[in-house]
């Protein structure tokens, strides 16, 4: 499997990407593409930006393990994350995951895996800075600890 | 001596990202309970359920860490990426 991470302040171009994929992912009928976005708001209040920060070198190892974990239960011919971090405005992309293999049903639970560990797994950390000046960092969600729990089960 | 990383709230919330600390061997629930006699905010900061993990120089092992002298030791509140 070919696997490149990247955790970097600036943004991503999905079509480059793609392309740096598609040239390493081999005989692959099926490319999963999932884009992380900053909403516009966090329940009422507005936001303004998200400011994400991680442990660097840490954060790397931890997806390359996820995306590895991934790659045993599915046969992926490629793997692509690339989280950002620092400052990111409302609209901009967070995380970039895109994955390939023979067969679509292998890509999409693949991309479904990777993202439900790397939210419950990966260092990083979020605060949010709402449009009043205000910030708040972000509780982890019991939601996507149960998201991730159910992959446990068909271990 | 070990050098500590605090990430995420627990930056704002113990007014430091980093600290070196005197340290005669143990493991990371030893660390913990120490560091959590510092006082109130200390122990609410780094309660049980504050704690995600505690990461010693950059390997990333579940549970209960030993943490030798001279280590590096990133100490990881809940994680919100994605």
């Amino acid at each position: 499997m070919w696997l490149d991470i990247t955790v970097r302040e600036a943004p991503f171009v999905v079509a480059f990407e793609e392309e740096r994929l598609l040239a390493e992912a081999g005989d692959a009928g099926a490319v999963v593409t999932f884009q992380g976005r900053v909403r516009g708001h966090d329940g009422e209040l507005p936001l303004a930006a998200l400011h994400l920060e991680h442990y660097p070198g840490v954060t790397e190892d931890e997806i390359a393990r996820i995306a590895r974990d991934a790659q045993t239960r599915w046969p992926l011919t490629a793997c692509r994350v690339l989280h950002r971090v620092g400052r990111l405005a409302v609209g901009e992309g967070i995380v970039l995951l895109m994955v390939a293999s023979r067969h679509r049903a292998a890509a999409f639970a693949a991309a479904e895996y990777l993202m439900d560990y790397l939210k419950t797994e990966a260092p990083f950390w979020k605060r949010e800075e709402f449009v009043d000046g205000s910030c708040r960092w972000v509780d982890a969600k019991t939601s996507d600890d149960e998201a991730a729990r159910r992959w446990e089960a068909d271990a | 001596m070990i050098r500590i990383l605090y990430f995420g709230f627990l930056r704002e919330a113990l007014g430091r990202d980093s600290e070196t600390l005197a340290w005669d061997g143990g493991d990371s629930d030893a660390l913990l309970a120490l560091l959590r006699e510092r006082g109130d905010n200390w122990a609410a900061a780094l309660a049980p359920d504050k704690v995600f993990r505690v990461v010693v120089d950059r390997e990333v092992r579940r549970g209960v860490v030993a943490i030798p002298d001279g280590a590096e030791v990133g100490i990881l509140p809940p994680v919100t990426g994605g």
